[in-house]
């Protein structure tokens, strides 16, 4: 007899047939009628007329009828919750029958109608069924338990369940543990500060003796379970290691992953110099390997899961290139998986296996493939230095194939690695050119551009090649006609003669006949300086570029250690964290690594190490993270590893400070561990690496700001094109192009760094007749210490020279004192000394004190001063929003302080405006009951990041402001330059 | 958790679906528009991995799938489709494992998974998915268990003790095997199942090779047996070589291989494995894989092949490949297949081999060269002239890698089976009744040349 039978009825009438088989007297019939209407509900027919028949058919004592209505019921119960009524009674009893898979059965499908009504009546049955005397009762209860409270978690509080299950965790069956386990993880997700784990050591050891004996999938709830926990030492870190390893052996790749889970995160607190440490690290490599032997999928899932390891890791799998080599037959998400990882491993000692194979692959069949086997080709020659050479004449090789995707791609990378390494490869220029007319993909003809911008004085015929670009210019993507224009403008500040015609053609293109105001802006822009200060547009437009640093996929830190607590987990699948896919409040809570405790670094500075603490609550100035990420910043489903800003890297060049009594050691971390916050790197992300980011590499809107900003006359004298700028320009690419377009629109507000008046800071009588009178200044991103010299002596003044004592931010002169000399008596001059921050440090008292030694032909004088510390806030302290938060939450409250400003006029936005002007840059704004909350960020020269909450009510001229840093000496200096650049 | 268990036939109707949680498919109205039904979520869940998965045009591009917030993942079985949907941030290793296990425990009660298969047991699967899956939560889905209380016929009259019986060892420590099994003959079966990777450079350069190997056992013994397995594992031959007599461990330790790592069936104690290194287990009954295992050290790679491609002008190819065999003269490889892959544009192929069969499949696009049995320390060629049609595409031919499949009877990572010890304290069969069995078998995997 085939089941198949019942899925083959399609005539009409069916239901009623049905349900006249469904009152037959015959047993048999009536099962098959059964079938018959849980195969129409498969196949999804509607089918739930028959509700009251099939419910008739429950009484019954052959099992397989029984299951088959259960099935039914669940089904359809929802949709007729009177009718379900019906079937509680035979749930009732059943729940009674001396048979326990019978008891459980009823408890289990009970739990599964999800009928209000019907969940009063459960409640008996399951109180039972908890202290059942079998196991495989109790098992199948726990989990009701879940069930439960999915539908009223209430009910369950109030009849204690949540006691019983507790209780079920020392039950003397593994698999009631397993289960009561899976039940409490669940509730507890969505309780997040309920503690209903209670993990103590006695439990942990209740859970690590159920480890060993209970299923695979027990194993699994289980070690996901303690994954959770923060052992109090790393000697109960150790032994809960110990006692997981075994694991790593088991078949199952998922208990394996989630061992490795455990491992990973209880490792962060061991010291680094234990031998078990070193010990631990190699025992990870071979169960990670193996992995990739399972099936296709759960490959895929390893994969996704050692990028991250990987990332974190590096030291585990750095000796196991070749297990990533791509096979011919894996599939594809398996392949471009594997890439991605072995460009993450190549280093010197590889680089050439990992060469020979990317030119294998990238003569494969699949596109995308192919594509992403050429970009690793230009990623290995930007990491690994000492293989630029052959990496670029194997791009050169794949460009002679002419397989037009591949040059398509090979152009791309080319254009970063002369970007990583200027002047050194411009020789194959040539024949990048010759394959111009195949490039129809916007980013390749962009790259292409940007080449022939940057190279115009070694290209003989680049107007032609650029012109050729510029007869289809409408026909082009945003991006193309960018940095066409860039492109075209460079070439003109390089051969202004041949191409004035050219420029004015392009200009007008862009600012005339298009709608796109990025282009339209960003062509006024070169416009006005052209016509205004060629030298100045120069300056701006062929300015030197940053260099692109070697790995700019990386995943932000923070994300990266919260992915690491969820491996193994759908999270560490899509790279996200789980609140950017799922609803509501589960999984919303972020988990974090905890402190590295106890031993030897962290001991220096317990005070400002803020990793620690899975539990701490969020500070209550911050709305629930839900909310902001809803409200504020649309999250949407792009990976945040192309957002995130860059992680620290070797562009830090302070390593030798000290400031803050240890504090900055301690947000630095150690340099093999990434730290917390993102600190300042010089690297903005390169957009080739990307493909997210419209702006085109060389264009650097800091600079165009600082510049345009520190000429308001400009406007006036400027007179081709329309002088309205468009109203409604939105989405302004940066801060610094915002400025300008303030300017321009003709707001007239006074944007630009604050500037403190003069006062004196040596009177003459003190200094044998000579006066200094200063203040200090940032402008286009330089500190400057701006000083009127008085010479109020009777004799001439000459051989100045001028030095710092140590001091809190390294300030240092970047240059000698200038002073024209002969300086006679009575004269007074203005001098501007730039400062670097690069001097030594320490720690003064106040923070932003200075003492300076000026030296003239008569004697040394000293004198001290204090810079108000907005001008170390520098240009790129605009903090990512995902970032903000997660540092504002990172942060330990106790690092928190509140001010007032009091008598200050203005409204958030003119306040928002002003502060940007001084580099504190507006990240969110939220208003709620009529007050303004604004989330601000700012970063000194020496990578602390402050993060500020400011509170600004209509109407009430006194504003609240929450600071929160890492180092909280700060937060003083930070005040007084809140309320100086406000109330100026 | 899972929310949701469906399975497709490969048009994309439903043959069996499962929903464990409300929350999957509430959103996905949106997404699908209109069509109505009773249970408006399910059925939209339903249809949005058809449409997007099974129906896409192009290949899959993942296993996971993220459709209005609701992530399906999916195997697939010739030509059917199991996918598990979820609105959680669910262990997807595990949901994988899971997957699988279905598929396995499908198997064993009915076979091949196809459609008829499925349409035949439906009633069956409904049962088992409601047991080996709770609320989304896998539970025992061991075969050797369920089979005992999940038997589609009805419930026979079971004793009270039959009953507890079934229930204990369901959530008992040693779920996969039943008390009370008699055999009349205590025998087991070991084989040592290894499948040889390699991946070698046109110039015989390897690239990478290893090893992955199973320990498969079938076992027919009474009672409940303590076993132990001891091979050459080199980390226990060296520890016992240093208490043991020294010459021994010499000789021995000659023999013995590394083993990079090791996996067990859930029956193995893991801890005493990892304090001991020693492989204790009560059996599960019948045939199980007892152990996986990966070496990459000392292989012994059984052939080698040696790739020669010419291009004579833009319309012909010249290949020779010559196979070597590198094993001991008395032992025979068998079912050796050589597959050389030949250009899109051929037009014809002339092939001239000295020992067994070479054909060219043009729906393949490969020469096949098929040779029933070789001896070890033996040497044959193949040459073959490849005309081609003259082409305009630029793209150039891929050159995929030669690839070769074959059978020794030995195993290329050197691993032998030192004993398997069996203990039944409460039956009166001791280790010395057992009979056993123990055979290796080494097949290639992937073992590609390049050319």
């Amino acid at each position: 007899m085939t089941d198949s039978k019942y899925f083959t009825t399609t005539k009409k009438g069916e239901i009623f047939e049905l349900k006249a088989e469904l009152n037959s007297d015959k047993k048999e019939k009536k099962k098959e009628a059964v079938k018959k209407v849980i195969a129409s509900m498969t196949v999804g027919k509607d089918v739930s007329a028959l509700f009251p028949d099939v419910v008739n058919c429950m009484q019954t004592d052959n099992l397989e009828l029984k299951k088959l209505v259960y099935l039914y019921l669940m089904n359809y119960a929802k949709s007729q919750p009177d009718m379900a009524i019906m079937a509680v009674n035979t749930f009732v009893k059943d729940c009674e029958d001396p048979n326990p898979l019978i008891r459980a059965l009823a408890v289990r499908t009970m739990g599964c109608i999800r009928v209000d009504k019907i969940t009063e009546y459960l409640c008996e049955p399951l109180r039972k069924c908890l202290k059942d005397e079998d196991p495989y009762v109790r098992k199948t209860a726990a989990v009701c338990v879940a069930k439960l409270h999915d539908i009223n978690a209430q009910l369950v509080e109030d009849q204690g369940f949540l006691d019983t299950l507790k209780d079920l965790i020392s039950d003397s069956n593994p698999m009631v543990v397993a289960n009561a386990v899976a039940a409490l993880s669940e509730i507890a997700e969505s309780h997040p500060n309920s503690n209903l784990l209670d993990l103590n050591p006695q439990s942990i050891n209740k859970l690590l003796t159920a480890l060993n004996e209970c299923t695979e999938w027990g194993q699994i709830f289980i070690l996901d379970c303690l994954a959770n926990y923060t052992p109090r030492d790393d000697r109960e870190s150790q032994s809960i290691c110990e006692r997981v390893t075994p694991r790593l052996s088991h078949a199952n790749s998922a208990v394996v992953l989630s061992a490795v889970k455990v491992l990973m995160k209880f490792m962060e607190m061991l010291p680094k110099d234990l031998d078990y440490y070193g010990t631990l690290l190699k025992k990870l490599a071979p169960p990670l390997v193996t992995l990739l032997s399972a099936e296709p999928e759960l490959q895929y899932v390893a994969l996704r899961n050692i990028n991250l390891i990987v990332q974190k890791r590096p030291e585990i799998l750095k000796h196991e290139m070749k297990v990533f080599f791509v096979k011919y037959n894996d599939p594809i998400y398996v392949k471009l998986e594997k890439l991605d990882i072995m460009i993450r491993l190549a280093s010197q000692a590889n680089i050439a296996q990992v060469l020979a194979e990317l030119k294998e692959y990238a003569t494969e069949v699949d596109v995308d493939f192919v594509r992403k086997a050429v970009r690793a080709i230009g990623r290995c020659a930007i990491k690994v230095e000492q293989s630029a050479e052959r990496c670029v004449s194997t791009l050169l090789d794949l460009i002679q194939t002419k397989v037009n995707y591949v040059v398509q791609e090979a152009i791309v990378v080319i254009k970063d690695i002369f970007r990583k390494y200027p002047n050194k490869y411009e020789s194959v220029i040539a024949t990048l050119c010759e394959n111009l007319d195949s490039l129809d993909e916007p980013e390749a003809r962009a790259a292409m551009i940007w080449i022939v911008g940057e190279y115009a004085e070694r290209i003989d015929n680049a107007d032609e090649l650029l012109e050729s670009f510029l007869e289809g210019f409408h026909d082009e993507s945003t991006q193309v006609q960018l940095q066409l224009l860039t492109a075209i403008v460079k070439l003109f500040l390089k051969k202004p003669t041949e191409t004035q015609e050219l420029v004015q053609q392009v200009l007008s293109l862009a600012t005339q006949d298009s709608d796109n105001p990025d282009l339209r802006d960003r062509g006024y822009i070169y416009w006005r300086l052209l016509s205004t200060d060629p030298v100045a547009a120069k300056e701006v437009v062929l300015a030197e570029k940053p260099l692109i640093s070697e790995e700019t996929d990386l995943i932000e830190p923070t994300l990266l250690e919260e992915l690491i607590c969820h491996i193994g987990t759908l999270a560490s699948v899509y790279h996200k964290p789980p609140s950017a896919f799922v609803e509501g409040s589960r999984g919303v809570q972020h988990k974090r690594l905890p402190a590295r405790a106890g031993s030897g670094e962290s001991a220096e500075s317990p005070d400002t190490v803020s990793t620690g603490g899975v539990s701490e609550a969020p500070p209550a100035v911050i709305p629930s993270q839900g909310d902001l990420l809803g409200d504020l910043l649309n999250l949407d489903l792009t990976p945040p590893t192309t957002t995130g800003p860059p992680p620290p890297t070797s562009s830090m060049q302070m390593g030798a400070m000290d400031l803050l009594g240890g504090g900055l050691d301690s947000l630095m971390g150690d340099d093999s561990e990434p730290s917390h916050i993102p600190l300042r790197t010089d690297t903005p992300q390169s957009p080739q690496l990307h493909h997210h980011s419209p702006s085109p590499p060389d264009y650097s809107p800091t600079e165009l700001g600082g510049d345009i900003g520190g000429s308001p006359a400009m406007g006036a004298s400027f007179g081709a094109p329309p002088a309205v700028m468009p109203g409604s320009f939105n989405a302004p690419v940066s801060g610094g192009l915002s400025d300008l377009f303030d300017l321009g629109g003709g707001v007239g507000m006074p944007m630009g760094a604050y500037v403190p008046p003069k006062t004196v800071w040596l009177p003459a009588m003190k200094a044998k007749g000579l006066e200094i009178s200063g203040t200090f200044a940032r402008r286009s991103g330089v500190v400057q210490m701006e000083m009127t010299l008085t010479n109020k002596a009777m004799s001439v003044m000459g051989d100045f020279a001028i030095q710092f004592n140590r001091n809190s931010f390294g300030l240092a002169p970047a240059g000698p004192l200038q002073v024209l000399t002969p300086f006679t008596p009575n004269q007074s001059i203005e001098v501007t000394l730039p400062l670097n921050t690069v001097g030594p440090v320490m720690k003064m008292e106040p923070l932003n004190n200075l003492q300076v030694a000026v030296k003239n032909n008569i004697d040394v004088f000293y004198f001290s001063c204090q810079y108000p510390i907005s001008m170390l806030f520098v240009e790129d302290g605009k903090m990512e929003r995902q970032v903000f938060l997660a540092t504002w939450k990172d942060i330990p409250n106790d690092n928190e302080s509140q001010f007032q400003i009091k008598d200050c006029h203005l409204n958030s936005d003119a306040a928002s405006n002003k502060l940007q002007g001084s580099n504190i840059f507006t990240i969110a704004k939220r208003t709620v009951d009529g007050q303004d909350m604004l989330y601000q960020s700012m970063k000194l020269t020496n990578g602390i990041w402050i993060l500020a909450e400011l509170k600004v009510q209509a109407g009430n001229p006194n504003y609240t402001i929450s600071l929160k840093c890492r180092a909280p000496e700060v937060a003083q200096s930070v005040f007084q330059s809140y309320e100086a650049v406000l109330k100026n | 958790m899972i929310g949701g268990l469906f399975i497709y036939n490969h048009k994309g109707e439903v043959l069996i679906s499962r929903v464990y949680r409300d929350d999957i498919g509430l959103k996905l109205d949106i997404q699908i528009g209109g069509v109505q039904s009773k249970a408006p979520g399910l059925r939209n869940a339903v249809d949005a991995f058809r449409v997007n998965v099974i129906h896409a045009r192009q290949q899959v591009r993942s296993p996971v799938t993220n459709i209005a917030r609701t992530s399906f993942f999916h195997v697939k079985r010739s030509n059917i489709w199991l996918a598990a949907v979820t609105k959680q941030n669910v262990n997807a290793a595990m949901v994988f494992e899971f997957l699988y296990k279905m598929c396995d425990v499908m198997t064993a009660y009915f076979g091949k998974i196809s459609e008829e298969n499925i349409k035949n047991n439906f009633v069956l699967i409904y049962e088992l998915l409601d047991e080996i899956l709770d609320f989304g939560y896998p539970q025992n889905s061991e075969t050797g268990a369920l089979k005992t209380f999940i038997t589609q016929q009805g419930i026979k009259g079971q004793t009270k003790e039959e009953q507890s019986q079934i229930t204990s060892q369901v959530t008992g420590q040693i779920g996969w095997r039943r008390e009370g099994i008699k055999y009349r003959r205590n025998e087991l079966f070991l084989d040592v199942l290894e499948s040889v990777n390699l991946l070698m450079s046109p110039q015989g350069q390897v690239l990478s090779a290893h090893v992955s190997g199973r320990v498969v056992m079938k076992s027919y013994l009474s009672g409940m047996p303590e076993c132990k397995f001891g091979m050459n594992d080199k980390i226990v031959i060296d520890k016992q070589g240093k208490g043991g007599a020294s010459d021994d461990a010499g000789k021995s330790g000659k023999q013995s291989i590394a083993i990079d790592d090791c996996t067990f069936h859930q029956c193995v104690r893991l801890s005493k494995f990892d304090s001991e290194r020693s492989i204790s287990f009560i059996p599960p009954d019948g045939e199980y894989e007892l152990m996986r295992y990966r070496t990459t050290k000392d292989i012994i790679l059984p052939f080698r092949v040696i790739p020669l491609v010419r291009e004579v002008g833009r319309t012909k190819l010249e290949v020779k490949v010559v196979i070597k065999s590198n094993f001991k003269p008395s032992l025979l490889a068998q079912k050796i297949e050589v597959r050389i892959p030949t250009p899109l544009n051929t037009s014809g192929v002339q092939v001239i081999c000295m020992k067994g069969k070479a054909k060219y499949k043009a729906s393949e696009n490969a020469i096949v060269w098929k040779i029933k049995r070789m001896a070890g320390m033996k040497e044959s060629q193949i040459s073959a002239e490849i005309e081609l049609l003259p082409t305009n595409d630029k793209k150039k031919w891929a050159r995929p890698p030669i690839s070769m499949n074959f059978e020794v009877p030995f195993a290329p990572s050197g691993l032998k089976v030192r004993y398997l010890k069996v203990f039944e304290s409460k039956l009166n069969y001791s280790d010395h009744d057992v009979i056993k069995w123990v055979r290796y078998i080494g097949r290639s995997g992937i073992y590609e040349t390049r050319c």
